[in-house]
């Protein structure tokens, strides 16, 4: 059983050995110019299972009043300014792209859609969370106001400051994805993004955008995909 | 290189003598190939993964934070947070990829009859044990692993089991709700994440110092499969 003959073992053996060779293709990674492009597909490829996963009927969990932390707990955390210096009284949202009715609206006008008030978790990219409240119009509710095609693949956000982010379609159009007038029942302050942020259970934190000035419904998107993902983050980032 | 038993004509030259070792084919195609796909995974998956904990290095609330460690960044890769993300993102592929594949041969060949620990190895644990850390006596070795081999590896397959169930979990929360529950949560599921890297941790170093006493035939068998003299092979239990 165990009695081999040496020549035909070490014939076996190098044959064997060749037979690794696929793993050694992992050493490209050690590359250095080739590291970002690598690793950049597999964040593509991970963005790509995430469109996959996601479930647009499928909600995040939802909280009782219990549960949702006191607002001093809730943090701000802006990349930069906590205050762009939006004039509130003058403020519009600029609606462009594939919709029926662009144009400016005013805050009344995204209040008088039906009211969502919801406490959901807010997930940080970087790996705390905290159960907040939130309150505003669905985005589904607000796209149909605007007239938007909502076949359109992208859904696009600028903002006060120079903070910009997109969305996949299916993910605005998930019934907890809310323009957010509202935290804890009050109006946004303006850290937390006065008049009007984004609040997207289904996303990691970055994706909900403060101080929103434009929406664009749009096919395509350009080289500007996120403030964060423009330097590496997922740009999927679904939950 | 170890030598093996002799056989051959008496008048042959001695570079025609047929010469007879004793050798096992140990470690199959499928199990050298996950191996060392996963040696790799998991070296930059913790090492990205400290990265990442680095962002905010406590299980607690975000307000206040207490940070837990300082990791140093050397132990790190990535260099920022959306770097270790983009190389967490991109091995955690290769990582579940060979674990399927791993796990998927030993089921299917019943070749982890031989690794699997199971009760009837309980009480080979000790004597195993008090040989490696207490210079006890050793015991007869019979089989490929001995029971306290067993329980290691069973043990780390089990941490890599944790680790990508509990990385679903944070990657996302909210399509794998369910998954989360019995993990005590999302909250817990981070948590649990770093334990399973612990135990990954804590499995290498033994690892290597038994692959280093133990030479090269041995540390060969990993790269070729066949392993010269193998000890449960021989007649006499070495003492």
């Amino acid at each position: 059983m165990a009695s081999i003959e040496d020549k035909k073992l070490r014939r076996l053996s190098r044959r064997e050995l060749l037979k690794l060779a696929p793993v050694v293709a992992v050493g490209a990674f050690a590359v250095t110019r080739w590291q970002d492009g690598l690793v950049g597909r597999g964040v593509r490829l991970s963005d790509w299972a995430s469109g996959l996963l996601f479930r647009r009927h499928h909600p995040a969990k939802t909280f009782s009043d219990a549960d949702v932390v006191p607002f001093e707990k809730f943090p701000y955390n802006g990349y930069d300014d906590l205050d762009p210096g939006v004039d509130l009284d003058d403020w519009t949202l600029t609606v462009a792209g594939n919709v029926r009715h662009p144009g400016e609206y005013t805050l009344a006008q995204i209040q008088a859609l039906p009211k969502v008030r919801q406490n959901t978790r807010h997930v940080c990219v970087e790996g705390w969370d905290v159960i907040g409240s939130f309150g505003g119009a669905r985005i589904s509710d607000f796209l149909s106001l605007a007239g938007a095609d909502t076949s359109s693949r992208f859904l696009t956000v600028e903002c006060a400051d120079d903070y910009y982010e997109s969305l996949d379609m299916a993910t605005a159009l998930h019934s907890q994805s809310l323009l957010c007038y509202e935290m804890y029942n009050k109006p946004l302050d303006r850290g937390h993004g006065a008049p009007l942020r984004l609040s997207l259970p289904t996303k990691l934190g970055y994706k909900s955008a403060k101080y929103l000035t434009k929406l664009t419904v749009a096919n395509v998107l350009g080289a500007q995909r996120g403030y964060w993902e423009d330097q590496g983050y997922s740009w999927h980032a679904g939950l | 290189m170890a030598s093996g038993a002799q056989a051959g004509a008496p008048e042959a030259k001695p570079e025609e003598r047929i010469r007879l070792v004793t050798a096992a084919y140990e470690h199959p195609w499928a199990i050298r190939f996950t191996h060392w796909l996963n040696a790799a995974a998991v070296f930059v998956l913790a090492a990205s993964g400290l990265r990442i904990f680095r962002a905010f290095p406590s299980f607690g609330a975000k307000i206040p934070e207490h940070d837990l460690v300082n990791i140093p960044k050397a132990l790190t890769l990535g260099g920022w947070l959306g770097g270790a993300l983009q190389w967490h993102f991109t091995f955690m592929w290769l990582f579940a990829g060979s674990g399927v594949l791993y796990l998927a041969y030993q089921l299917l060949s019943g070749h982890y009859k031989t690794v699997l620990f199971v009760a009837r190895d309980v009480k080979g644990v000790w004597p195993m044990a008090r040989h490696y850390f207490l210079f006890g006596p050793k015991p007869g070795v019979t089989e490929p692993y001995n029971p306290l081999q067993k329980l290691a590896y069973t043990a780390t397959v089990l941490c890599g089991v944790a680790s990508f169930l509990t990385g679903l979990v944070l990657y996302k929360p909210v399509q794998f709700s369910w998954l989360a529950w019995p993990m005590g949560g999302f909250h817990w599921a981070r948590i649990w994440h770093f334990a399973a890297m612990c135990g990954f941790l804590a499995f290498i170093p033994g690892h290597l110092i038994m692959v280093v006493l133990h030479g090269w035939s041995n540390f060969a068998s990993m790269l070729t499969g066949w392993k010269r003299d193998p000890e449960y092979l021989s007649r006499r239990s070495t003492p």
